[in-house]
């Protein structure tokens, strides 16, 4: 270990019992995204990793090469060696990595691009309509599948009764893949959206009423009986003790739901007429357009991952009890007016 | 203050002390006084079994007493024993199987804010400041917020934690928790205080603490406490009477009079009445042979176990 520092500083650098630190958890969490980054660029840049194909620059005698061709790295030398044999004039030529994967850059570059270049026909939407059509589905769907599931979630968790009635057939239907429904969801809702928010519906509902029933259940009895105890009864512990106990847990299982939701966006777009952001990576892709195929997948988990954290961030917020520190922290938009007040703990002295 | 007689080792400790019968005259005149004091609770021939038929445990057989007015009654008895069974019957969490509870002489069906509960666990709602803890009960009783807050706040005073009315319970100690949580149960004025180890969870040093608060607060509120432990020391400490209960069905094995004179103080730990009583308690809960069995175990000594330690 370097001398100057303590001989405490522990040397769990694995993490087994203890947290990092939260600068190293920060870098750490940057990293997890520059190594993948760093991989691809290695695989783009550096011309003896892989590029598996050749890239004509002059054809030479090579009767069927032609300039800007691509052809696999094994055909160029094969059609060289015969041209060295017949002492014909060899093909010339620089290696590359398939169309379909693209460098960094110019994903990058497609990430402007893509919002500014209009659609090639005419009708066809701009990727931030078609970006907008994808999220107005997946809300819809999440929605509708919210009013019905949390409330059904709730009372299934809190009451053993509609746990009975309805639990076994819903883990029955949650089995049932969302997407089998697709051809019977068009028959009965057209081709437009309706369709594809059932698709959302479908995929999503059923594991959201088990998820927050199980959520529900899993609040400590010893609070509903301490309720009663203080005179609670009724509808008066569902309201002001078990989902007070539970909508952190709700909270963040809604966020983990809404993820699954994304899941069967693709699946709801290719229903009836293809939309969206689906629609947009189908036709980038037929155009062999790579860069704007990958820029608009990685949109998607641009959009998912700062949703989540913007709810994460939300829930501090909504949660004021759920802080880990001791003290309150710092107040955030509404507690600024509402602040509870943070406390010393330590034991007051017997007066 | 230790009693010289206890110094030397070889003369046995029963020999010493009092019999824990023999009351002094005030303590007596106390407990004269204190029968003649309204019934508030009365266990009457209680049973609780579990399961059914043939195969049904008994986990309790043919429980009575009384608990009086203003009194502070402690069930001790051993693990097992049901004493935990017996509290949530009184407090109407569970049912019983025979026998009843009467509250002034109303039998007991449910739970319900005339018998208030303390907890072992923390059971304070951590979604609460600690201000709406103590104002639950009495918002579910339909007092107007206003009124309620100012219930509570004299409440909290009460318990000495004004000043922490607006904290989460997450930033209270332990033994705050226990006494937010005295307090929401006491701000509903139940008939009676049902207490079930509440200080169980507690470090030593802040549960006689807890102790000493609890009977400063019993002493000035129109309060009637039944009060579970294990503990014995804490149950000759606090009680006016201690319900001893054995297991295996759990009964009450005795019901003994408390000899150690009011106002307690932690000096009478070592006093001839306490120590009387406490003999009386070990006696009860561990009879003689089982309490030499108790601590040994059937472990040879190793042969690499070189120095004799003992």
């Amino acid at each position: 270990m370097a001398t100057g520092k303590p001989a405490a500083a522990h040397r769990d650098w694995l993490g087994l019992k203890k947290e990092p630190p939260p600068r190293r958890r920060f870098a750490l969490a940057v990293l997890s995204f520059v190594l993948p980054l760093a991989l691809w660029s290695a695989i783009s840049y550096v011309p003896w990793l892989w590029h598996p194909l050749v890239r004509i620059t002059s054809a030479g005698d090579v009767e069927y090469f032609s300039t800007g061709m691509e052809v696999p790295r094994a055909n160029f030398e094969r059609e060289n060696q015969k041209a060295a044999a017949e002492k014909t004039d060899p093909a010339q030529g620089y290696r590359v990595n398939p169309p379909y994967l693209p460098p960094p850059h110019a994903v990058a570059r497609a990430f402007v691009t893509a919002f500014q270049t209009p659609p090639r026909l005419p009708g066809e939407p701009w990727l931030y309509q078609s970006l907008g059509h994808s999220i107005r589905t997946i809300l819809w769907g999440f929605i509708a599948s919210s009013i019905l599931g949390v409330p059904l979630g709730i009372l299934s968790g809190a009451y053993r009764l509609f746990s009975w009635i309805q639990e076994p057939f819903i883990e029955f239907f949650r089995y049932l893949p969302a997407p089998a429904f697709a051809a019977l969801c068009v028959a009965v809702l057209g081709i437009y959206d309706p369709p594809k928010i059932a698709i959302i519906f479908i995929g999503t509902f059923f594991q959201q009423v088990l998820v927050i029933a199980n959520t529900v259940r899993r609040v400590d009895p010893t609070f509903v009986e301490a309720a009663q105890t203080l005179g609670a009864s009724g509808p008066s512990l569902l309201w002001r003790v078990v989902i007070p106990a539970a909508v952190v847990e709700i909270y963040a299982d809604m966020r983990i739901l809404l993820g699954w939701a994304w899941t069967y966006l693709i699946v709801a777009e290719v229903v009836g007429t293809m939309s969206g952001i689906t629609y947009f990576i189908n036709q980038q892709a037929r155009y062999r357009n790579f860069p704007n195929v990958y820029a608009a997948i990685a949109m998607i988990g641009i959009i998912g991952l700062s949703t989540d954290f913007a709810l994460a961030w939300l829930g501090r917020w909504f949660f004021p009890w759920k802080r880990a520190s001791r003290r309150v922290a710092k107040p955030t938009g509404l507690q600024r007016v509402r602040r509870p007040k943070g406390v010393p703990t330590r034991e007051v002295k017997a007066a | 203050m230790t009693p010289p007689e206890l110094t030397p080792p070889q003369v046995p400790l029963r020999d010493l002390v009092p019999d824990y019968r023999e009351l002094s005259p005030e303590v007596a005149a106390r407990f004269a006084h204190l029968r003649e004091r309204p019934v508030i609770l009365s266990i009457r021939g209680l049973e609780k079994s579990f399961g059914h038929g043939g195969s049904a445990a008994r986990a309790l057989q043919d429980m009575s007493f009384d608990v009086h007015r203003r009194e502070f009654v402690c069930i001790v008895g051993p693990s097992g024993c049901g004493k935990s069974t017996l509290v949530r019957i009184v407090a109407g969490l569970d049912e019983a199987t025979g026998g009843a509870v009467l509250l002034d002489g109303q039998e007991v069906t449910g739970p319900g804010p005339d018998r208030g509960m303390v907890f072992q666990g923390y059971t304070l709602f951590p979604w609460l400041t600690v201000r709406r803890n103590v104002m639950f009960g009495l918002r579910e009783r339909g007092q107007p917020p206003r009124a309620a807050e100012a219930t509570a706040q004299r409440w909290l005073e009460m318990v000495g934690l004004e000043g922490f009315a607006d904290a989460y319970p997450h930033e209270l100690s332990g033994g705050m928790k226990q006494r937010v949580a005295i307090a929401r149960a006491l701000a509903n004025q139940p008939r009676i205080l049902i207490m079930d180890e509440p200080f169980g969870a507690l470090d030593a040093q802040t549960r006689a603490q807890m102790q000493s608060y609890l009977l400063q607060i019993w002493k000035n509120v129109e309060v009637t406490i039944l009060f579970i432990t294990h503990d014995l020391d804490e149950a000759a400490y606090l009680s006016d009477r201690v319900v001893v209960m054995g297991a295996n069905p759990g009964r009450v094995v005795e019901t003994i009079e408390n000899p150690v004179p009011r106002p307690r103080r932690p000096d009478q730990f070592i006093s001839r009445s306490f120590l009387s009583l406490k003999r009386r308690l070990t006696e009860l809960i561990q009879p003689h042979d089982e309490a030499e069995d108790a601590g040994t175990l059937p472990i040879s000594k190793l042969t690499d176990a070189a120095d004799t330690v003992e």
